[in-house]
């Protein structure tokens, strides 16, 4: 079942419980507990919003199905003005399209009893089947709260856990199955002030049929609706009735603040028992957190500034090179698979398709693989640890300069190594707006693919040193400054353009350092990559077949005599020359050749031939195919990456008036090309999958390839308006 | 006075939770309300955002909002502040003043 289909509302014998609570509570970890071996991750439709599912794993009461168990995303309230805060309502009451879940598990971190109480509260209001999960009890050590006092609060089972040693989890498991015949609602007198009650009652009678209930609970909604619904909120699916009775009523409570009468009430409900949760009931000293003295190191000026570089660097080590081994194996494995297949099956249109296409495509997903693996682990690692946030917090005044979320900063350093797995680190922020400004503007930084093509560019048409200056060298540092310069501007104005979006205030919560759970950690990494692949292989793989469609067919016969040396003794060199002369000439009359050759007109003016203009479509697989592809063209054939005859075939090729064809000025208006233009469909792909629609990609595409193309013009026809050649 | 004036180890009551609805809702769910005491525990090295300490809670805002809450009387003793806390306070201050 896709994960789209599990959030319909289509009717399911199997209960569903979903666990909700804070950010940072160890609901997660509550999960993993709770599920053992079935979590899975999904996404909710149309937002790139995780969804973990599991199923209970404990045994069956009666004849029933075993729990289905939902964790969804960590929230402070249930209040929303986005679409992603409207999941947790949604998600807990069944509305939005949402399946109606028969049970709540909160889950509260005992360590900030009444701050969690607060969304337990809304909870018990809206008359949710509910059983609180006192977490991590046993870290409160100068005064522990009783789950006994809080179950008494509330009238709703309480038990203490712990997710991080599993404390407790078998307690909760039964109390869960308990919960799913009993079904606890709870109760709690609010004294919300009498105007309010009014208000309250007058949103209530606009409810629309589909969301009424007990008295209670659309007295709840009607609060809900209340502090949810604004002039110009973003939340959908509301009733238009609904909505107008919220602005009346709000524009008919001259001089009164509604949000803090509601907030207040409740707070004062909370503060008056707050005294009676706690097993010794004396006031409690505010002791320093030892977290406060970690911080005082990892977010000092000097040696906190220091931790982060070298944490920074660590991440980026990984992904740059520790990646690496892995990757040559897939695709070594991949290159295996292909020889396998070629001696097995017959030679036809079949086999080529199968090893150069089908396979050639799983190589390109599978690849990205360790790259994944490993960002998902630092980020994980970074989350639990409670770390990720201080890099906001560090980071927060530099990229709020530049519009982007102070959680930004990983994914944009992830995307020196690979766009891909940056784009999918980009769900450590919350807001939608934030997430795709930074996709759009992370292909920019220069990733690891353009360095092959890079090396050959600068290799071939660039001397190694101008008198004692390193020009090789210092070209390729210039590229990469060349790149963030490009990416921050284009943050910057993307930022104001077509991503604008109302600034948020930071709220940032820097959660108590914890040590990360490597096991959890592990099993996010491999659900993750699994649904990376589960998304984004499917379209990779399609994108990989046409490329290779493009660029092999129509086919030349193969009786066709190729050159006119065919006819002398074929040693083994002569047969491989004319096995690569065949695949140039096949290239040539291929879609792509002719397409190349059809856009020669519209690249000269940026100093390109056709035979660029192939290897531009064919690095649309990847960027570093486009040495591959450059070498067929030339009909040198395949090539690693030193590809030492390439370049001297760069060099040596003319014009038709005799001088070389390819001199500095066009390979630095190759490089700037390369350096802005979207040549990577795996990146589209991904941004498809993420924000779920073509239009992003489509965008993505358009605007980089845009500005790649008028900085190449830029620069050569610049150049030769200077008088390079 | 704001909570953007208040000094680095300062706690103070809060007396109103300015700012657009949605941000000064969001603060008061989390417990910000009018007589919850704060404490601004540090300032980000860059200057920017604040470190609040708040019903046992860290939560960091940016001193722009921090500005729209308002605050009454320094109460209690200015805890012993941390020196990497003051000395990016003192840099803020000269980078206000350029």
């Amino acid at each position: 079942m896709t994960s789209q289909a599990s959030v319909s509302t289509t009717v399911s014998p199997r209960p569903t419980v979903v666990i909700v609570g804070n950010p940072n509570v160890g609901k997660t970890s509550l999960f993993n507990r709770l599920t053992g071996q079935s979590a899975r991750v999904g996404n909710y439709p149309g937002i790139t919003v995780e969804r973990l599912v599991g199923t209970l794993s404990s045994p069956v009461r009666g004849n029933g199905l075993a729990p289905e168990v939902v964790d969804i995303p960590g929230t402070y309230s249930l209040a929303a003005r986005s679409p992603e805060e409207q999941i947790a309502i949604g998600a807990i009451l069944g509305l939005f399209a949402h399946a109606k879940p028969d049970l709540v598990v909160f889950v509260v971190d005992a360590g900030q009893l009444v701050r969690n109480l607060y969304l337990a509260l809304q909870l018990v209001e809206l008359q949710v089947p509910l059983v609180i999960a006192l977490n991590m009890v046993d870290e409160v050590t100068d005064d522990p709260p009783n789950a006994a006092s809080v179950s008494e609060l509330f009238r709703v089972p309480c038990i203490a856990t712990n997710g991080r040693t599993g404390a407790g989890a078998q307690e909760l498991k039964g109390a869960i199955l308990d919960a799913l015949d009993a079904r606890p609602t709870g109760r709690a007198e609010v004294a919300y002030p009498p105007e309010l009650k009014k208000d309250r009652d007058r949103v209530a009678d606009a409810l629309p049929k589909a969301w009424r209930s007990s008295v209670e609970r659309d007295r709840a909604l009607a609060l809900w609706a209340l502090s949810s619904v604004d002039e110009d909120d973003e939340l959908s699916d509301i009733d238009p009735t609904l909505r107008q009775r919220c602005l009346d009523v709000r524009n008919d409570a001259v001089g009164r603040d509604l949000d803090q009468e509601i907030i207040v009430s409740r707070y004062a409900f909370l503060d008056a028992h707050e005294r009676t949760l706690y097993q010794n009931p004396i006031a409690r000293a505010q002791k320093e957190r030892a977290s406060e003295r970690v911080d005082r190191f990892l977010l000092h000026p000097f040696f906190g500034f220091a931790f982060f570089i070298l944490a920074m660097l660590l991440v980026f080590q990984a992904l740059f090179s520790w990646s690496e081994p892995a990757i040559s194996l897939i695709e070594q494995m991949v290159v295996l698979a292909q020889e396998l297949a070629g001696k097995w099956l017959p030679e036809g249109f079949f086999r080529a398709l199968l090893t150069e296409g089908v396979l050639g495509g799983v190589g390109n997903v599978i690849v990205f693989i360790p790259q994944i693996a490993l960002l998902f682990l630092f980020i994980g690692l970074l989350e639990d640890s409670g770390y990720m946030a201080r890099v906001a917090y560090l980071m927060d005044r530099i990229m709020k300069a530049l519009g982007l979320h102070g959680r930004a900063f990983v994914p944009m350093l992830s995307g020196f190594a690979c766009a891909v797995p940056a784009i999918l680190a980009t769900r450590t922020m919350e807001r939608k707006r934030d997430r795709l400004l930074t996709m759009l503007v992370v292909p920019l930084m220069t990733c690891s693919a353009r360095l092959p093509v890079y090396t050959l560019i600068v290799g071939a048409l660039f001397p190694k040193t101008f008198g004692w200056f390193p020009v090789q060298a210092g070209l390729m540092v210039a590229l990469y400054v060349f790149a963030l310069v490009m990416t921050l501007f284009c943050a910057w104005v993307l930022g104001r353009t077509v991503v604008r979006g109302r600034r948020i205030p930071l709220i940032l919560e820097l959660p108590p350092y914890r040590l990360p759970q490597l096991p959890i950690v592990l099993k996010m990494v491999g659900q993750r990559s699994l649904s990376f692949l589960r998304e984004a292989g499917g379209v990779i793989l399609v994108c990989t077949i046409a490329l290779w469609i493009l660029l092999s067919f129509p086919r030349i016969p193969s009786t066709a005599n190729v050159t006119n040396t065919a006819n002398i003794a074929d040693s083994a060199e002569t047969l491989h020359a004319q096995e690569n002369e065949r695949a140039h000439l096949q290239l040539e009359q291929s879609y792509g050749g002719r397409l190349g050759k059809f856009l020669e007109p519209a690249i000269q003016p940026l100093g390109f031939d056709w035979k660029i203009g192939v290897g531009l479509i064919g690095a649309f697989a990847a960027r570093e195919v486009f040495v591959s592809t450059l070498g067929l063209v030339y009909g040198i054939g395949d090539l690693d990456d030193e590809a030492l005859p390439l370049r001297e075939r760069i060099r040596n090729e003319r014009n038709p008036s005799g001088g070389p064809r390819y001199t500095p000025l066009m390979g630095l208006s190759l490089l700037v090309f390369f350096a802005l233009a979207c040549q990577c469909m795996s990146t589209l792909a991904v941004v498809q999958r993420e924000t779920q629609s073509w239009r992003w990609p489509a965008f993505m595409l358009a605007y980089m390839t845009a500005l790649a193309y008028v900085a190449s013009l830029l620069v050569y026809q610049g150049g030769r308006w200077i008088g390079f050649t | 006075m704001n909570l953007g004036e208040v000094h680095v180890g300062q706690a103070v009551t809060i007396q109103n939770v300015g700012g657009a609805r949605g941000f000064r809702r969001r603060l008061m769910e989390l417990g910000l309300i009018p007589g919850t005491s704060v404490q601004v525990v540090a300032v980000a090295p860059l200057g920017d955002p604040l470190k609040l300490r708040v019903r046992g809670c860290t939560l960091s805002i940016r001193r722009a909002e921090a500005c729209s809450i308002d605050v009454s009387g320094v109460n209690g003793a200015a805890q012993p502040v941390a020196p990497a806390a003051t000395m990016s306070a003192a840099r803020l201050e000269v980078g206000i003043g350029v």
